[in-house]
């Protein structure tokens, strides 16, 4: 893997993280797109080094790429395209419904809070 | 012979699509989406006897041979969870079909519903690492729609949570697949466990351990289950049984099938028995301080998979074929006890433990279906969890694992409370409050078809668990699924 893929995925998962760990919806929404760039990328990076494109013709059996890893990117970046769409879908019936596009706090959480608060 | 294996598949595939373009007419959805669960089953049954008498079923998807292609391998224990599963998505779909204000006024309710099994069912076929994280994501898209399609208010934000934490699984599982495919240059499952023998020890132990946290996520193990006790219960009844019944499972299934066949280990795997320690113990502890049926049984899912995680742990023939056996049991008694919590919901009105009393005396058909299913899941004789639980303990004591196996038995101790409180709760005092809501007949017999369904598991727990055995064999034995499925032609 080369030097410059991995650290793009490092960036691209540090910086999705931090993002899925923020209180507004669209940023944790981002911030997933951001990780999935990452893992398509070390999957891109996993393949090895460039080289000829994967035709073998009649003669020739010279270095060529690995054609298996691109196959495998493609599937993923489309799966990982609907199911943002569905993501941000739901997002929208959620800020919909209550104006707002905050994550609260877990239920059970808030509840326990409140009966230490109480005593 | 070979395209049998790929009928489970490509059934609830054809009537997926097939009930879209009948989109007009409800019955016609109905008439094929339950045929083709039938159909399922059928081919399922059909599978479970032929692969146990004549072994494996290997198909090269398009021709192209494994390692190159894409295999489908029906082996023991993918056929013997097939079979399984279809019963409880058998089930599940005729009680949702059977309810009054059913689930499948949303336009398509039947064509997700169908996406979900062709999903389950390729996972569990399948022989190739990327298949499956492809077959993950058709199940559990599936299960965003079917959870998200009704809630309102705060619902859709508490099943958002659950999408997220789906997503960051699916992230991590298509990162582990990556590396291992830098290291190995594979990914298909039969040619992985020779070519990751030589990868040196620290790195591959690292890739067993990523694809077991993600797997993990997936099955809610001790500490990453924190998403599911809040995202089952928002869902309909039926979408929840089958949830709960399948979809946690076939994670725990995924850490079988890659922790056995991938990265063996010679004996007992002390951190994960730790884990599953630890998931029996909160999750049963979670259940306690519930106070809804759901709630309550949501904890449990939590506290059961910790068993099949101990058994897997032992890694031993008989451990692995212990932790199959308990799966079977979970899909079936677990699917059951929440169709059971939603017979209860509809005809009292709610599932709150402190609201609903009585129940026993004015539906004492309820009661009665609800007896045997927590029966077995506290694990008393003679009932499908003693079997299982049997099972692991003596697996336990053949490699010495006193601690753990003490561990679950406290935990069962546990559970047997928390059962014990649903059922003074609501089923024990006196009637109160309004005349219960009438039942609809499809409901009560798909739930008692389900509940005899566990009572079969149990009487024919001989079978069963010698099934289970040879499953673990297969996968235990040096070189036995490589050679099932290598150098198979389409």
């Amino acid at each position: 893997m080369s030097w410059t893929i991995a650290i793009m995925a490092g960036v691209l998962f540090g910086t999705g993280t931090y993002l899925v760990l923020q209180k507004l919806l669209s940023r944790i929404i981002v911030g997933l797109g951001l990780i999935a760039h990452g893992a398509n990328l070390i999957l891109l990076g996993s393949g090895g080094k460039p080289a000829e494109p994967p035709i073998i013709e009649a003669g020739t059996a010279g270095a060529y790429s690995d054609p298996l890893e691109q196959a495998l990117v493609l599937t993923a970046i489309v799966i990982t395209f609907g199911i943002t769409a569905l993501l941000l879908a739901l997002a929208y019936r959620s800020w919909t419904e209550q104006g707002s596009d905050d994550v609260e706090d877990d239920t059970e959480d808030r509840r326990i809070a409140r009966a230490v608060l109480r005593r | 012979m070979s395209t049998m294996a790929t009928l489970p598949i490509v059934i609830p595939l054809a009537a997926a699509a097939m009930t879209l373009i009948v989109q007009r007419s409800l019955r016609a959805e109905r008439v094929i989406g339950i045929s083709a669960s039938i159909a399922s089953m059928a081919v399922a049954i059909w599978l479970l006897v032929k692969v146990d008498q004549d072994g494996a079923v290997v198909v090269a998807v398009g021709g192209w041979a494994a390692p190159a292609g894409i295999a489908l391998v029906a082996d023991r224990l993918a056929v013997l969870l097939l079979a399984t599963s279809a019963v409880a998505l058998l089930a599940v779909l005729i009680y949702a079909v059977s309810q009054k204000s059913t689930d499948e006024e949303l336009r398509g309710f039947h064509a997700v519903y169908q996406m979900l099994a062709a999903g389950v069912a390729l996972a569990l076929l399948t022989g190739d690492l990327f298949t499956l994280f492809v077959a993950f994501e058709i199940m559990l898209t599936a299960s965003y729609v079917l959870l998200t399609h009704r809630a309102g208010g705060t619902d859709t934000r508490a099943a958002l949570t659950y999408v997220v934490i789906g997503l960051v699984a699916s992230a991590l599982l298509l990162t582990a697949i990556g590396l291992i495919y830098a290291v190995t240059g594979t990914v298909n499952i039969a040619d992985l466990t020779v070519k990751l023998d030589a990868v040196p020890g620290g790195l591959r132990s690292g890739l067993g351990w990523l694809l077991f946290m993600v797997f993990g996520i997936k099955a809610a193990i001790f500490p990453l289950f924190f998403w599911l006790p809040d995202s089952y219960p928002l869902a309909p009844t039926p979408v929840t049984a089958l949830f709960a019944g399948l979809l946690t499972k076939i994670g725990v299934y995924a850490m079988i099938r890659t922790q056995t066949l991938l990265f063996p280990s010679d004996g007992p795997v002390t951190l994960m028995l730790v884990i599953a320690g630890l998931t029996m113990i909160v999750g049963v502890l979670g259940a306690i301080a519930q106070k809804d049926i759901k709630r309550i049984l949501s904890f449990h899912i939590v506290s059961q998979i910790g068993y099949m995680i101990m058994g897997l742990g032992f890694f031993t023939v008989a451990g692995v074929a212990a932790a199959i056996v308990f799966v079977v049991h979970q899909i079936i008694v677990k699917a059951s006890l929440f169709l059971v919590g939603g017979l209860v919901e509809s005809s009292e009105g709610t599932g709150a433990i402190d609201a609903v009393n009585g129940v026993a005396r004015r539906s004492p058909w309820i009661a009665a279906l609800f007896l045997p299913s927590a029966l077995s899941l506290a694990g008393f004789p003679p009932f499908s969890g003693f079997v299982g639980k049997l099972a692991l303990v003596e697996a336990g004591f053949g490699v010495g694992s006193w601690i753990v196996v003490g561990v679950s038995l406290v935990a069962s101790v546990l559970t047997v409370f928390s059962m014990t409180k649903i059922w003074g709760g609501v089923f024990w005092g006196e009637p109160t409050g309004r005349r219960p809501l009438p039942v609809s007949r499809g409901m009560a017999v798909a739930t008692a078809s389900l509940v005899a369904a566990g009572v079969i598991i149990a009487i024919g727990a001989q079978p069963l668990v010698e099934y289970a055995e040879r499953a673990a064999v297969d996968l235990m034995g040096e070189g036995t699924y490589r050679d099932m499925v290598m150098g198979v032609h389409g």
